[in-house]
């Protein structure tokens, strides 16, 4: 048995010594596929480490599973690991090659909530969805668990045989023949080691293609400027942003943590002093996003029409275009300098150039539009080098393919017809987290490290360098594109860690390497590594498409990765297949967006299954009437329909890939829809789209304000607190409660996932969504306002609200609910019986009720994501949110030892940790000085329902909109 | 002693009419006879009638088996109840069935002291009714709890965890208001059938029938002194049973009273929740009794007198009923708050369940004003159909309270829809086969009129006769 490094003759455990890849490699090949539990990953699991453990020595066992190499914790040092304490690593996630900072909080090793990294540029602290429920992946039972060849279970050193041989191969041919395909990569490790591989191997080559990347804002960059530059905007500076489909304040673009944050700073901060400007967000676009959502004004146009808009700001000539226009126009005018015209990651590149020279023209650049290097290693056209590989494939030129991540047999353009091109190469191996539909036609598979599991380092949206380390071993013995790039360059023994730390000896020569190294670690972002800004020559505007395709006579077609799953590579998580899609709260489907309008002209209605067609190519699927469409257009989403995903996502909603071709990624015209049939049940976890003429959430723009600050809370909704002929009751010590600031709320949903993943909540399954079954105990609420054609959209988070008289306590018979000495709204789970009757008495409806065990109690791989502070509920008990109780004792316990008051910031809540614009404060009303009591201070407070004297402890900063007087109606 | 069936059959044919509440030509021996008779004869002789009723309520009775025991094995979740409509069929038929149960202490214990004497032939019967209606009942709350097995932790035990039940839950009160009314009922009904076990006893031919009613019978001796006490005793009984048909289902409707849900805060819920109890309990008597007497050919014990009576009562409380509704919607418009108005634009015509509150009007207050006319109330099928409707109409009432106001309350965002599943349906039917076979066996094994009670009738009518003649 050779261990697998040399210099390491002494093994710290047992599990290191049994997880040897020739010592796995010989199990799996004198055991294959005939053991009884073979097929139960967590049994598995357990025997090859109980066999190698036996082996290697009789009845003693192994359990402690921490990567061989040195993490550094984020707070304490590791000697400090104490049985149920939590220790904190910084890391990074990559989400299409950039990186966003996180904290891990790992329990003895074991990896179990995500949150953001407060020194991380692109993080502040924040997570969104994808990364809260990224730790749900890396248990997840469906991932792929051996290396495979042909299907047939393998081991990783003959895959290193059969790849060196097919190195050697193509090296006598200068390494013509041998191609490597990975997604957008920022790793400047991996960069280089391809860099490194390229130079011996000259004829081969590297392609890149990433299906939701951004390859429009590169040739949008390209195209003005000449040089692929990258921008980064200011929104803390931004008086006045126009939004040409551009989703800054959620998900997909790259940075959105950082910029809703700063743009709801900005509206925070103008709430609270009438002397601060507030700034003014235009959105122009085509469905509602959430920055729509957010605009002060929305203008909902066609794809062809938001060209066609950012081409007349372009002309400048206010009095031709239309009155919106010019408004617009004025507006970014009179705020030079301070202005943002942003352009969508799905917008033609053209639209990008417009967006550049418009900047220019207005002063922004260098003031609130910065422009850098790109933070990709090889910035290039990957739809082209895509087109590329499937060019040379069909004209035999490609022998090896390596395709490192990624599954273009599932996401590239329909027309490259990537599948049968795939099929003539000889050799084609995948590296993936899922055996996936890639997987599925190559040769060999191996099973990719989770980036929690992996050494690895990237950059974020400005640059900036994390080195990404490991929290756990990797559980399926999961390798890296480090580490397979390594057994090309023949350094197959070099760990991922040893080739990360070595480039960075190499960039960072000197003796205090070791230091700059912990340091990295330890703070999870590498000092001084963003990319300083540069000026950029004058934008030019491509002439070549006019004002993009003329044909406006039938119906566009606009393609998006889904706002819960993304392109696809998310799709068999649980929890984001079950988060609410924040406009429609749509769960586990993808549908066919089209607006009230246009259906009624196309005869379609919710629920009706279309075929849509688009030259030539069709597919199916359900048809949701979403208000705010545009008419005329369609949108469709990505990442559904996947046929190898997992047992969560197969066969689950449809494939939009189908549809989209090189010539139209994002967007398209032509598109055309005939009905098929009826009735397709949809899972949405709220019905009721308007507010019913009650006022649950309140708004008004900031002049209202000023001139009525009482507006949230006129005096008659106001309830006395001397109803009762009891005395109150007084809180000696701590009061808590909970602020939650509408204003900057953008309904991104993070704080959902995040309360999921903190507090054990289950997922229960599409059936069950659609009677009405969810769990989430934090829901976000959304509402439209207006004409169902153009509404405004609301978005109101709704967490349990301790309410002083709750409801629900009084009707429970067993004292299953009851009030804490700190005004808690407590559930106690042994006790309660399941009457449900809390649940009926609750006006706000926050309790959830198992009505089933929905907590999964088999699955032994999904146990490692638990949170052990918290309980894992049974059948028939309700539960609900807690306000994060676990957190509350652990910092009051904390304090307690430290013989210290609990200090204002002490606790946060999971929802409060993981909001992206810190909407949501929670702390101690006791305390004047909290940040909770200033807010609850504010006029725009309100409680939810107050009229009904529960005195609710959770209230709302009631919202402020900022419209343009030019543009204010009738 | 065999009962002598053309005898019976001949005096079947002579129904005496609105007037009287026993035929002509009984004496104590007849009126021993035609009751003890059912009982008595041959297990062939039981009417066909009584062996198809018997066997299609078995039928449900095995279907509830069937539906509880998945109930068990899987959770609440096989009904349709969601959030926000967390209570669905299993508090509708709780309430449905403890409703039917008061005609039973109504007119065992209030008709008693009222000295009405035409309630004499049916008390008995609307007793059992009364405690088989509760036992369906009392099974729902426990049915419907998440953690059934731990339903005794609503009941006041002392225990390790040193914890009590929440005395400020109306659910606390149920628990103690059903199963009080459920024992005194139980004890009422015993104690009325004491001397009727003594006769069974003497004139069973069984011996086995003959040890079981002796057991039954506690050494009833027929002796003055007997008599004596048994009627202080009875009345007792009846004194104690009285308040209980307000309190029961004056506490049932606590439960949506005291909660904050527009639709149930009303406060107007305990008395028209008696009135509901008392008019869907009549319904139920005239369902069961009209087709047994007829079966079993108990028309001159059971007379046209009888049915009428309790077709007035079924009308005045459906009356109070329609009091009921008009106040509740009146109060809600009045209070002039939004979310009180709301829940009856929705129970009206704005929800989804807008039809079952004009089913519920049409079948609890339009038709039986039919009842109303003198000729409806002395046509039999009529007044059957009547009572059917009304049953119908009054569990809608229950599933419009219960449900209707839980589908849209106050956030607009949380509102939803309750579609009730076959496992809700076959629960509820399994619990009504399981009340019908607990009758039909009563009416088989037990005398299912008061034998002493109807003897007091005869010499009664007999003293009547001899001053009147």
């Amino acid at each position: 048995m050779r261990m697998k490094h040399d210099t390491h003759l002494y093994w710290r455990s047992l599990d290191e010594l049994a997880a040897s890849d020739e010592f796995r490699a010989l199990v799996e090949d004198e055991f294959p596929d005939r053991t009884p539990d073979w097929n139960d990953p967590g049994s598995r699991r357990k025997f090859l480490r109980l066999m190698g453990a036996s082996i290697a020595l009789a009845g003693a066992s192994a359990c402690t599973k921490q990567p061989k190499e040195v993490i550094v914790p984020y707070v304490r040092q590791p000697e400090e690991l104490v049985p149920g304490k939590p220790l904190y690593y910084a890391t990074a996630m990559s989400v299409a090659g950039l990186a966003t900072g996180v904290l891990v909080e790992s329990h003895l090793g074991r990896p179990t909530k995500i949150e953001g990294n407060p020194d991380h540029p692109a993080s502040l602290g924040a997570t969104d969805s994808t990364m809260q429920a990224s730790v749900l992946t890396l248990y997840d039972p469906d991932r792929s668990q051996t290396v495979t060849r042909n299907g047939y279970i393998n081991g990783w050193g003959t895959f290193i045989t059969a790849l060196t041989a097919a190195r050697d191969a193509a090296g006598a041919k200068k390494g013509a023949g041998l191609r490597i395909l990975t997604g957008t990569v920022t790793s400047p490790t991996l960069a280089a080691q391809i860099q490194d591989f390229l130079a011996d191997f000259p004829e081969a080559k590297w392609h890149q293609y990433e299906p939701c990347g951004r390859h429009s804002a590169r040739a949008g960059a390209i195209a003005a400027f000449a040089q692929p530059l990258n921008a980064l905007y200011r929104f803390d500076r931004a008086d006045v942003i126009v939004s040409l489909d551009a989703d800054v304040l959620c998900s997909t673009m790259p940075g959105s943590l950082r910029y809703a944050r700063d743009y709801s700073a900005r509206r925070r901060a103008s709430a609270e002093n009438s002397n601060v400007t507030p700034p003014r967000l235009y959105v122009v676009e085509a469905s509602p996003s959430i920055t729509g959502g957010m605009a002060d004004h929305r203008f909902r146009r066609t794809p062809g029409g938001v060209a066609e808009f950012a081409a007349n700001l372009l002309r400048a000539d206010a009095g031709a275009a239309s009155a919106e226009i010019g408004a617009v126009l004025k507006d970014l005018q009179a705020h030079r300098g301070s202005g943002i015209v942003i352009a969508g990651e799905y917008q033609p590149p053209r639209v990008h150039a417009i967006a550049h020279a418009l900047n220019q023209t207005l002063g922004n650049t260098g003031n609130t539009v910065i422009y850098t290097d790109p933070v990709e290693a090889n910035p290039l056209d990957e739809i082209a080098s895509l087109s590329e590989l499937v060019k040379d494939i069909r004209d035999g030129a490609v022998e090896t393919l390596l395709i490192l991540g990624g599954n273009p047999v599932y996401d590239a353009p329909s027309d490259l017809d990537f599948l049968d091109a795939l099929k003539r190469v000889k050799l084609r191996a995948h590296l993936g987290l899922y055996s996936n539909e890639t997987a599925e036609w190559c040769h060999w598979h191996i099973p990719e490290a989770h980036y929690l599991e992996s050494w690895a380092d990237a950059r974020a949206y400005d640059g900036t360098v994390s080195i990404v380390q490991p929290l756990i071993t990797p559980l399926y013995g999961g390798k890296t594109a480090y580490e397979v790039l390594n057994v090309l360059s023949n350094r197959g023994d070099q760990s991922a860690h040893d080739s990360v730390q070595a480039y960075w000896r190499g960039q960072h020569p000197g003796k205090d390497f070791d230091d700059f190294w912990q340091i990295t670690l330890h703070n999870g972002v590498m000092a001084g590594t963003a990319f300083p800004e540069k000026t950029p020559p004058r934008a030019q505007i491509p002439n070549s498409i006019a004002a993009g395709n003329a044909s406006t006579s039938s119906l566009e077609i606009v393609f998006r990765p889904d706002p819960s799953v993304g392109d696809g590579s998310l799709s068999n998580n649980a929890w984001l297949q079950e988060m609410p899609k924040p406009q429609n709260k749509m769960t586990w489907d993808n549908a066919v967006w089209i607006s009230p309008k246009s259906a009624e002209r196309h005869g379609v209605t919710t629920g009706d299954v279309v075929e849509l067609a688009l030259s030539g190519r069709k597919i199916e699927g359900p048809v949701w009437i979403m208000p705010g469409q545009a008419d005329e257009s369609l949108t469709v989403h990505f990442g559904y329909g996947r046929t190898r995903a997992g047992k969560v996502a197969d066969g689950v909603g449809f494939d939009v890939y189908a549809l989209r071709t090189t010539g139209s990624l994002w967007q398209d015209v032509g598109a055309s829809i005939t009905r098929k049939r009826g009735g397709y049940a949809f899972a949405n976890t709220q019905h009721t789209q308007t507010m019913e003429e009650r006022d649950p959430f309140r708004a008004s723009t900031y002049a209202g304000f000023h001139q009525n600050p009482e507006f949230a809370r006129p005096e008659e909704q106001r309830v006395p607190s001397d109803l009762t002929l009891f005395p109150q009751w007084t809180y000696n010590q701590h009061k808590w409660g909970m602020s939650i600031d509408l204003n900057a709320c953008v309904g991104c949903q993070s704080c959902t996932i995040a309360c999921q993943s903190e507090n054990n909540i289950p997922v229960v399954g599409k059936e069950e969504v659609a009677k009405g079954r969810h769990m989430n105990w934090l829901r976000v609420d959304r509402y439209f306002k207006g004409s169902m054609e153009d509404p405004e959209l609301y978005f109101q988070p709704v967490p349990c609200m301790h309410c002083e008289n709750a409801p629900c306590e009084l009707v429970c018979p067993v004292a299953a609910t009851v009030h804490s000495a700190e005004g808690l709204n407590e559930m106690v789970y042994n006790r309660c019986v399941g009457t449900r009757y809390c649940s009926n008495n609750c006006p706000y409806k926050v309790r959830r009720f198992n009505f089933f065990l929905y907590a999964d109690w088999d699955t032994q791989s999904l146990f490692g994501v638990r949170n052990p502070d918290v309980s894992v509920r049974s059948r028939g008990v309700m539960e609900k949110c807690s306000y994060c109780v676990q957190r509350i004792n652990s910092a009051k316990i904390d304090a307690e030892k430290q013989d210290r008051p609990v200090k204002d910031g002490d606790i946060v809540t999971a929802c409060q940790q993981a909001c992206p614009t810190q909407a949501i404060v929670f702390g101690d009303l006791n305390d004047p000085n909290s940040r909770v009591a200033k807010l609850k201070r504010q006029q725009r407070d309100y409680g939810l329902l107050e009229e009904l004297n529960t005195r609710p402890r959770t209230t709302y900063l009631a919202r402020l909109l900022n419209p343009n007087p030019d543009l204010e109606k009738g | 002693m065999k009962p002598e069936d053309q005898e019976t059959s001949a005096l079947a044919t002579l129904d005496p009419g609105p007037d009287k509440v026993i035929g002509p030509g009984h004496d104590y021996g007849t009126v021993t006879d035609e009751i003890g008779g059912v009982v008595l004869r041959p297990f062939l002789k039981t009417p066909p009638q009584l062996f198809i009723g018997f066997a299609c309520a078995f039928l449900l009775v095995n279907l509830f088996m069937v539906a509880v025991t998945w109930l068990f094995i899987r959770g609440v979740g096989i009904w349709g109840i969601v959030i926000p409509v967390a209570w669905g069929f299993a508090i509708v038929n709780f309430v449905w069935w403890i409703g039917i149960g008061h005609a039973g202490t109504l007119i065992s214990a209030i008709l008693l002291l009222l000295k009405q004497d035409w309630r004499t032939s049916i008390n008995r019967f609307s007793e059992a009714m009364t405690l088989f209606a509760v036992a369906c009942a009392g099974m729902f709350p426990i049915l419907h709890l998440g953690r059934p097995w731990l339903a005794y932790w609503l009941l006041p035990y002392p225990n390790t965890m040193w914890l009590w039940p929440q005395p400020r839950s109306p659910l606390i009160w149920d628990v103690f208001a059903v199963s009080t009314y459920a024992t005194v009922s139980l004890i009422f009904w015993f104690t009325g059938l004491i001397p009727d076990f003594a006769t069974m006893r003497d004139k069973a031919g069984n011996q086995i029938a003959r040890k079981i009613f002796g057991v039954l019978a506690m050494g009833w001796r027929n002796s003055a002194r007997h008599w004596a006490r048994y009627q202080k005793a009875y009345l007792l009984l009846a004194g104690l049973s009285t308040p209980l048909v307000v309190s029961v289902h004056s506490v049932v409707s606590f439960d949506f009273a005291v909660a904050i849900l527009p639709g149930w805060h009303t406060t107007i819920f305990p008395p028209y929740f008696v009135a509901g109890a008392i008019y869907s309990g009549f319904a139920m008597v005239l369902t069961l009794a009209i087709p047994v007497r007829r079966w079993y050919h108990l028309e001159d014990l059971i007379t046209m007198r009888h049915i009428e009576c309790m077709a007035k009562v079924m009308l005045g409380t459906g009356l109070i009923v329609a009091y009921g509704y008009g106040m509740e919607a009146f109060m809600a418009w009045y209070s002039g708050d939004q979310y009180e108005r709301y829940a009856f634009v929705n129970r009206m015509w704005a929800g989804g369940y807008w039809w079952t509150y004009w089913i519920l009007i049409l079948c609890n207050i339009a038709i039986p004003q039919l009842l109303w006319s003198r000729r409806v109330r002395l046509n039999v099928l009529a007044v059957f159909l009547i009572a059917l409707v009304v049953n119908v109409g009054m569990w809608l009432e229950r599933f419009v309270i219960v449900v209707t106001s839980l589908t849209r309350d106050f956030v607009p965002s949380s509102w939803g829809m309750y579609y009730p599943t076959v496992w809700d349906w076959s629960t509820y039917l399994g619990t009504i086969g399981v009340f019908l076979a607990l009758m039909f066996l009563f009416i088989r094994g037990l005398p299912a009129i008061s034998i002493f009670e109807m003897r007091e009738v005869v010499h009664d009518t007999q003293t009547e006769h001899a001053n009147g003649d």
